[in-house]
C-alpha cells in the first residue's frame, strides 16, 4: 500500500486551519425496519376523483402536476368517481376481478409448488394484480407488451392457456421455451408478449424500438413496457425515455413503483427526491402517477396513455404506486428488512378488494359469488397443474431431448455445436445405459 | 466460503478506513448470498451501503472514489450482471492508470458470484471470465477454497490495480463433486475450509497444486477444482491438479513446470468453450511445453449454448465429460 498516494480526504482534512465544513454522505434509509411500528401518514393520499383529466393530446409541459399527483379513482366509499372514472359496464368489472382473482389463485398455487420441490422458483404479483390487468385490459390485444417478470396478470388477462404457464414454471417436456428459461420468464408471440430477460430494464428500450418500428412502417400497434421502480436505475431506462421522446414514439413505458427492489427500499432509486413518474417529465414525456391498487385508476391511466399513443401525440411514463405485498420471490425472506405490518398498513389497501367492494356497492355482486369464483379459480388452477404436472416436473426426467439444448443457438447447427451435442447424448448415454429420452 | 468472504472483507475495512463496500442489497441485509452480513452494523451506512440498480453506475462511481483515494470493494449481484457495467470496467477502470501515465489509478475490487449449478437459468449462471482476462488492465481471481478466498480477496483489496474477484456460487457453502444428486457436505468438514483468524495474503498470480500426481496435469479453478480432483479419485488416476486461483496474472511457471514433468495437460473449465480461457491455456502449453508433450492438450468445458433451466446439468463439465477426456488422453 505504501506506493499508493494518501487520500485526497487525507490531505484536506489535515490542513491546518481549515474552516470548511466537512462534507457528509447521504445514503437513504427507509422509514421501517423489522420490529418497527409503522406509520404510513406521510403518504399523501388524495381524495378518489379530486384529479382533473387532461386531454390525451396535452403538451408535457401543462402536465407537471400529474406527475407528483395521485389519479384515484376508487374512494372510501367504494364508488367511482371524477373524471377519471372509466365507465366500465358491469360485466368488465366483473371480468376485470376474474383475471385477478385468478393471477391470486395462480400465484398461490405455483408459490406452494416451489416449497414442494417441483420447480426451482417462482414469483409472486400479490397487490400488484391492478398494474397489469386492469392496465392490459385499456389495451389492444394486439399491442404489443415488453414485460418484466411480475406480469403474470397480462398473460391470464390475455387468455394465454395457464397450461404453457405451468409448463414453462415447471421446465417440463410441455414447455415451449424447452427448459432454458428460469421459471416465471414466459414468451408468447402469439400473445404479443415479448420473451422475459432475466437482466433488469432491458425491455424498456426495446418496446421504444418496437414503437418506432410500429411508426416506421404506419403501423397502428403500440407498444408498452413494464417496469420495477428499482430497475429505473439502469441506464437502459434512460435510453428507453430519451428515445422515446426524441421520436414520439408510440409507447407506454410503465414503472411498478412497489416500494422494494428485493431488500432495498424505492430511496436507491432515488425515491427521496422526485417520484418516478417526475422522471418522464425531464424528457418532455406526458408522466402520470396513479394508485396502483385502485384498479379502475390503472385502466384510465393506461387507456389515457394508449389513446395518446395512438393519436401520434407522443410516449407516456406511468407510475403505478403500489406495494409488494410479498416477498421479492422464493428465495428471499423480507421479514429481514423490513416491518411484518407493511402490508396490513399500506394506505391503498388490496386492488382485488377494493374492486370486489366497488362491484358490491353499485348493486353488482356479493359476497357469495365472490367466494364461488375464488374457489373456482383455485380449482381451475389446481386441475391445469395437474394437467401440466403429467409433463413432468423439474429435475424429474421428463425434460426436453438433450439435442434440444443445441438448438436456436443459430438457426443453423454448425458443426461445433453437432459434436458438442453428440458428446452430451453420449454423456448421457454413459450415465444411463439402455437409454432414456436422448 | 461465504463467512470466510466475510471476514476479508471485514479485516480490510478493520485495517483501512479507505475500504468502502457497496453493491445492490449488500447494506442492511447483508447480500443476497449473505456475504456482507453485519459489516454495515459495524462500519457504518457510508462505508457499507446499498446502491442503486445501476451496475454501469456502481463500476462508474468506484472508477471515481478510486481516483480520489477510496479502496472500494463493489459487488455485482451475479456476474450475469456485469455486462451493464462494462463499458466502465473496460474503457475506464482498466485503462485508468494506462491512460493517466500512472496520475490515477482505479484500485476497485469487483466481487461477484459466478458459475452455475444452482438452477439459476442462463441469467444467473454464466462464466464470463474469458472477456475479462481478454481486457488488458484487470486481474481476475477465482478461488476455489474459502482459506484462498480469505486470502485472495484481502490480496485484491490491498492491489492497486482494478480486480475481478469471482466466487463460485456453488461451492459458496461446500465442496461440489460433481453428482449433482449426492448430498453437498459443508466446509466444516474439509482442512481446506480452516481458515486461519486475522489478516493474511495470498499473492495474485500464484497457483496452488491441490493434488500431486505423475499421470498428467489438469489446470483447473473455482468449482472445477473440486469436481476433477473427485472424478480423480473415484477413477484411480495421479494427477497434478493445479488451482490457479487467479487467471490473470497466470502462474505460467506452475504450469510449465507440471506440464514438462507429466507430459500431458487437460484443461477444465465451466464456461462456454469456444474462445475460452482453456483455449489460451491450450496455446500457452503448445507453445512452451510442445516437446514435453505425448499427447495432445485436452479441453473439457460447457458447450456453446447458453447455460439451459432444466437440463443445466448435462451442460455442466461433470464427471462424464471429464472421465472421457481423461481416457483419452491417458491411452495415447
Ligand atoms: C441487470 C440486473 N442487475 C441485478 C439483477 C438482480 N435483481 C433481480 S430482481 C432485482 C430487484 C428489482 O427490483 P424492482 O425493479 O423494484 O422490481 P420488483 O422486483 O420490486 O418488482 C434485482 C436487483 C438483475 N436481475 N439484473
Amino acid at each position: 500500500m505504501a506506493d499508493r498516494p494518501p487520500a485526497e480526504g487525507d490531505r484536506t482534512a489535515a490542513k491546518a486551519g481549515d474552516n470548511r465544513p466537512a462534507l457528509s454522505l447521504h445514503v437513504p434509509e427507509p422509514k421501517f425496519r423489522p420490529g418497527d411500528t409503522v406509520d404510513f401518514s406521510h403518504i399523501e393520499v388524495p381524495e378518489a376523483g379530486a384529479q382533473p383529466r387532461p386531454d390525451e393530446t396535452t403538451d408535457p409541459k401543462d402536465m407537471r402536476d400529474f406527475a407528483y399527483g395521485l389519479i384515484r379513482v376508487l374512494g372510501d366509499d367504494h364508488k367511482a368517481h371524477g373524471p377519471w372514472d372509466p365507465k366500465l359496464d358491469p360485466e368488465t368489472l366483473r371480468t376485470m376481478l376474474g383475471h385477478m382473482a385468478m393471477t391470486r389463485a395462480f400465484d398461490e398455487r405455483m408459490f406452494r409448488g416451489q416449497r414442494q420441490g417441483k420447480t426451482s422458483f417462482y414469483m409472486k404479483c400479490t397487490g400488484e394484480e391492478a398494474t397489469s390487468v386492469s392496465a392490459s385490459m385499456a389495451l389492444a390485444g394486439d399491442d404489443m407488451i415488453f414485460p418484466s417478470y411480475r406480469q403474470q396478470g397480462i398473460l391470464i388477462q390475455r387468455g394465454y392457456p395457464m397450461i404453457e404457464m405451468i409448463n414453462q414454471i415447471y421446465s417440463n417436456k410441455g414447455d415451449k421455451l424447452k427448459g432454458r428459461q428460469l421459471p416465471i420468464m414466459y414468451s408468447s408471440r402469439e400473445h404479443s408478449f415479448f420473451s422475459i430477460s432475466g437482466n433488469l430494464a432491458t425491455q424498456t428500450p426495446q418496446a421504444v424500438g418496437w414503437a418506432m418500428a410500429s411508426a416506421i412502417k404506419g403501423d397502428s400497434r403500440i407498444a408498452a413496457t413494464w417496469v420495477g421502480e428499482g430497475s429505473t436505475a439502469e441506464g437502459d431506462f434512460h435510453s428507453a425515455c430519451l428515445f422515446a421522446t426524441v421520436y414520439n414514439a408510440p409507447v407506454i413505458l410503465n414503472v411498478v413503483n412497489n416500494q422494494w427492489a428485493i431488500s432495498s427500499f424505492s430511496g436507491f432509486a432515488g425515491a427521496e427526491r422526485a417520484t418516478f413518474a417526475a422522471r418522464g417529465l425531464g424528457y418532455g414525456i406526458a408522466s402520470l402517477r396513479v394508485d396502483g391498487n385502485d384498479p379502475l385508476a390503472c385502466y384510465a391511466a393506461e387507456q389515457w396513455a394508449a389513446n395518446r399513443a395512438r393519436a401520434n401525440a407522443g410516449p407516456t411514463v406511468i407510475e403505478f404506486f403500489s406495494y409488494r405485498a410479498e416477498g421479492h420471490s422464493t428465495s428471499d425472506d423480507p421479514s429481514g428488512y423490513r416491518s411484518a405490518q407493511e402490508r396490513d398498513e399500506w394506505p391503498l389497501g388490496d386492488p382485488v378488494m377494493r374492486l370486489k367492494n366497488h362491484l358490491i356497492a353499485i348493486g353488482e355482486w356479493d359476497e357469495e359469488r365472490q367466494q364461488a369464483m375464488d374457489l373456482e379459480a383455485a380449482e381451475y388452477v389446481k386441475k391445469t397443474t395437474k394437467e401440466a404436472e403429467a409433463n413432468g416436473i423439474l429435475g424429474h426426467g421428463l425434460h426436453h431431448p438433450f439435442r434440444t439444448m443445441f438448438e436456436d443457438v443459430f438457426e443453423e447447427l454448425p458443426w461445433h455445436l453437432q459434436e458438442q451435442a453428440e458428446q452430451a447424448i453420449r454423456e448421457r448415454e454413459t450415465k444411463f445405459p439402455g437409454g432414456l429420452d436422448l | 466460503m461465504i463467512e470466510a468472504i466475510n471476514e476479508a472483507l471485514d479485516i480490510s475495512m478493520a485495517k483501512d478506513p479507505d475500504v468502502v463496500v457497496m453493491g445492490e442489497d449488500v447494506g442492511y441485509f447483508g447480500g443476497v448470498f449473505r456475504c456482507t452480513a453485519g459489516l454495515q452494523e459495524k462500519y457504518g451506512k457510508t462505508r457499507v451501503f446499498d446502491t442503486p440498480i445501476s451496475e454501469c453506475g456502481i463500476i462508474a462511481v468506484a472508477v471515481g472514489m478510486g481516483a480520489y483515494g477510496l479502496r472500494p470493494v463493489p459487488e455485482i449481484q451475479f456476474a450475469d450482471y456485469i455486462y451493464p457495467g462494462l463499458d466502465q470496467l473496460i474503457s475506464e477502470a482498466a485503462r485508468l492508470r494506462y491512460r493517466s501515465a500512472g496520475e490515477y489509478i482505479a484500485p476497485m475490487t469487483v466481487r461477484s458470484p459466478f458459475g452455475g449449478g444452482i438452477f439459476g437459468g442462463q441469467t444467473h449462471s454464466q462464466s464470463p471470465e474469458a472477456i475479462f482476462a481478454h481486457v488488458a488492465g484487470l486481474k481476475t481471481v477465482i478461488p476455489a477454497t474459502p482459506y484462498d478466498a480469505k486470502g485472495l480477496l484481502i490480496s485484491a483489496i490491498e492491489d492497486n490495480d482494478p480486480v475481478i474477484f469471482f466466487e463460485p456460487k456453488r461451492i459458496y457453502n461446500g465442496p461440489f463433486s460433481g453428482y449433482y444428486d449426492k448430498p453437498v457436505q459443508p466446509w466444516k468438514k474439509f482442512d481446506a475450509s480452516i481458515v486461519p483468524e486475522g489478516h493474511y495474503k495470498i499473492p495474485l498470480g500464484k497457483a496452488r497444486l491441490a493434488t500431486e500426481g505423475e499421470e498428467l496435469t489438469i489446470i483447473a479453478y473455482g468449482t472445477m477444482v473440486h469436481v476433477v480432483e473427485a472424478v480423480c479419485a473415484e477413477k484411480g488416476v495421479e494427477a497434478d491438479i493445479i488451482d490457479l486461483r487467479t487467471i490473470v496474472p497466470l502462474d505460467i511457471e506452475a504450469i510449465e513446470a507440471s506440464v514438462k514433468k507429466t507430459g500431458r495437460c487437460l484443461i477444465v473449465h465451466e464456461a462456454t468453450r469456444t474462445a475460452g480461457f482453456g483455449a489460451e491455456l491450450s496455446a500457452l502449453v503448445t507453445e512452451r511445453c510442445f516437446y514435453h508433450l505425448e499427447a495432445p492438450v485436452e479441453r473439457v468445458t460447457g458447450f456453446d449454448t447458453p447455460y439451459p433451466h432444466s437440463l443445466e446439468w448435462a451442460y455442466f463439465p461433470g464427471p462424464v465429460r471429464i472421465g472421457e477426456a481423461l481416457d483419452k488422453i491417458l491411452s495415447e
